[in-house]
């Protein structure tokens, strides 16, 4: 007998022949779907007496969930910092391209730049309106790096969009921002003046803070955290080198001043260019639960060696697939993408598959504060996933239980 | 009464599961045909369910058309608690298998009216045509479902109050917390067990010993509810080497030199996909 129609209507897809990450381990287990949603198929079993409308081999694959990439800067061509008049349509494009890299959710990231991009830009990422068509990866917000950071460790951010808070505390972020209605995440500088009351506003407003493009001291750092701040931008880079007498903000990593019960959640751009594998592998060794994988793609990410545009910049891809300012040796931002970065953590660390997953998956959801629908494959979660195989490649993206993407090789 | 006596654990449990798959296949379970079969839960059967589950995968065993009986229940404990009867059997055997959630019967030990679930399963029993092959373990006081010792041996489907040492072997599943472990279940009562056409009980470690020598070599007595079973046509008991020490040689030497006849019933091994195929060639 197919679903029970006194519960529901919607059919009932039961995933077999796989292995599901499920409690931080790959499990032998079925995974069953309804409405989107992830099924407890005891209750189905017993309470409903159901059983399942279509029937999925997976020819052994993994199924994880999908990816969430909280820091993505464009993409195919797309820049969301430049989109200014045209914004959605990139969106739009990356969202939908993304599924191929497992990328399932997202958060647009908005570089250091003048006022009037954010002012354009941000209304037009409302989540509620913006949201892609179906079939694609899902806003969870806006990620703003900046502007508030340190010109000594600006990056490829330009130094005359950069700004400060000193004058008016929030309110110069609020003129700056417009409206923060839509923004998940922001990053900035902690060591700057009156930090520490904007990282406190920002936290009250249910803005992630994450520490970024700065040359704080660990004690400036352990300060922002303290206002609430849970997150660090690309660990490493735009950040003072780790020193044994003040190891800055990678001491975050094992500092004793992180508040009972929270995570402080790191971003590690593993695309092999801007993180060195040991600096990967002393990330993972120090502080497994809070690294979050970020690819920080600009918007040649899926596109050919060349010119092209990053915020107000030209950037040039050499055959090595390095990312520079046009005519400097700066790297501006990977163009790696993220089942990419998943495979070469894994490699690199040697870490578990289930830990390299998490790092993609699990740990950015906590992060957002939205591991209760995403992030995991728990009963009653958005059926947002991914079918793998043993080398993490990316077989098929699943949105809400549709099937939006498949490898070239698995239609064969 | 058939004693098979195994070498060790994992060959009774293959035996008893060779002998569920050709009982079912000779059985040619079909929709206006189903084939009934009473489960048991605990360690015991757990190996004979994984070969189960393994025939199914094989292709070799469906239970499309097989409807299952279960023993027991636990009163009153949640019904998705790990250690209910309805978690054992769809943790360690339903969902592995094609059986469908309506052909699967477990009691409801959280039923409103006690008394009332027991009358169905009775009548849910009778309406499936009795029971085919009752399958079956004991506990080391030789108790079958939770018949204590003393329980009628003509008992049906009802409450029964748990023996002292039951509760205390259960507690290791409830945190080793006496309070926790419950102390009522529904049961299958020793005459329900009786009526099925055939039963096969499983006993296995030298703490069943005692349990199998009251169970066969001594009369049929409700302290030790198993033994009634002497009274059944078809009744076949799967015991390992260890759960015979307390036999008598003679009993132990009998039924060994029967083994060879007694293996006929699962030589050869049935299997769906080679009895589709016969089938198809003869109809042709």
């Amino acid at each position: 007998m197919p679903s029970n129609k006194s519960v529901s209507d919607a059919p009932i897809i039961q995933f077999h022949n796989c292995r599901i990450l499920k409690d931080h381990k790959l499990r032998r287990e079925d995974l069953w779907i309804r409405e989107g949603k992830i099924l407890n198929p005891e209750k189905l079993f017993f309470d409903e007496k159901g059983s399942a409308d279509v029937q999925i081999d997976c020819k052994e694959r993994i199924i994880a969930p999908g990816y969430i990439d909280v820091q993505i800067n464009g993409g195919y061509g797309y820049d969301f910092s430049l989109e200014t008049d045209n914004v959605n349509c990139g969106i739009s494009v990356v969202a939908k391209k993304l599924l191929s890299t497992g990328v399932t959710s997202f958060c647009p990231t908005i570089i250091t730049s003048p006022i009037e991009v954010y002012q354009k830009v941000l209304p037009r990422l409302a989540l509620r309106d913006s949201q892609p068509a179906h079939g694609s990866a899902l806003l969870v917000g806006v990620h703003l790096e900046g502007p508030f950071i340190s010109e000594q460790k600006k990056g490829a951010h330009l130094s005359q969009n950069i700004r400060s808070y000193k004058a008016r505390g929030f309110q110069d972020l609020l003129d700056v921002y417009g409206s923060l209605d839509n923004v998940s995440i922001v990053t900035l500088a902690p060591e700057m003046e009156r930090s520490e009351e904007v990282t406190g506003e920002l936290v009250r407003r249910g803005i992630r803070v994450s520490l970024g493009h700065s040359i704080a001291s660990l004690s400036q750092a352990e300060a922002a955290v303290k206002q609430g701040a849970t997150f660090i931008t690309h660990l490493f880079n735009a950040m003072l080198p780790f020193h044994h007498r003040d190891p800055g903000i990678v001491g975050l990593l094992t500092s004793d001043q992180i508040p009972d019960g929270q995570i402080m959640f790191y971003g590690l751009i593993a695309d092999g260019i801007h993180t060195n594998p040991a600096a990967l592998r002393i990330a993972h060794r120090a502080h497994p639960s809070g690294l979050v994988l970020v690819t920080d793609a600009v918007a040649a990410m899926g596109l050919p060696t060349g010119q092209h545009t990053l915020g107000q910049q030209i950037i040039h891809i050499d055959e090595e697939l390095h990312a520079y300012v046009a005519g400097t040796k700066t790297l501006c931002g990977s163009i790696a993408t993220m089942d990419f970065c998943v495979r070469h953590f894994w490699r690199a660390t040697g870490c578990s598959v289930e830990a390299a997953l998490e790092a993609a998956s699990l740990h950015p959801a906590q992060l957002l504060g939205i591991d209760s629908v995403k992030g995991q494959l728990e009963y009653g979660m958005d059926a947002d996933m991914l079918l793998l195989d043993d080398e993490l490649n990316v077989k098929a993206t699943y949105i809400t239980q549709q099937q939006q993407y498949m490898s070239c090789s698995e239609l064969s | 009464m058939k004693l098979i006596i195994l070498d060790n654990y994992s060959m009774t449990s293959e035996w008893a599961a060779k002998y569920i798959r050709n009982r079912i296949i000779e059985f040619s379970p079909g929709p206006e045909k189903y084939f009934t079969l009473g489960l048991p839960t605990g360690s015991t059967p757990l190996g004979c369910y994984k070969k189960l589950i393994e025939y199914y995968k094989n292709g070799d065993l469906s239970f499309k058309y097989v409807k299952t009986f279960n023993m027991d229940e636990y009163v009153g404990l949640p019904r998705d608690h790990p250690e209910s009867y309805h978690s054992f059997m769809w943790n360690n055997f339903f969902k592995h298998v094609d059986i469908l959630a309506e052909n699967a019967y477990i009691l409801d030990g959280n039923a409103p009216d006690l008394k009332a679930e027991c009358d169905l399963f009775e009548a849910k029993i009778k309406a499936a045509g009795g029971i085919e092959l009752f399958l079956g373990g004991i506990g080391p006081d030789g108790h079958i479902a939770f018949n204590e010792p003393g329980s009628s041996l003509v008992s049906r489907t009802r409450v029964k109050t748990l023996a002292v040492d039951t509760i205390l072997a259960n507690a290791r599943f409830f945190d080793s917390d006496l309070s926790k472990v419950p102390t009522m279940a529904l049961t299958v009562g020793v005459g329900t067990v009786m009526e099925a056409a055939e039963v096969m009980i499983l006993i296995t470690g030298a703490h069943k010993a005692f349990a199998l020598y009251k169970a066969i070599e001594e009369g049929v007595n409700h302290m030790w509810t198993v033994s009634a079973f002497q009274q059944h046509p078809r009744t076949i008991f799967v015991c390992d080497e260890d759960a015979t020490l307390e036999l008598r040689v003679k009993t132990v030497k009998y039924f060994k030199g029967l083994l060879h006849v007694h293996n006929q019933l699962v030589e050869p091994l049935r299997s769906m996909k080679q009895d589709a195929s016969v089938k198809k060639t003869y109809s042709d």
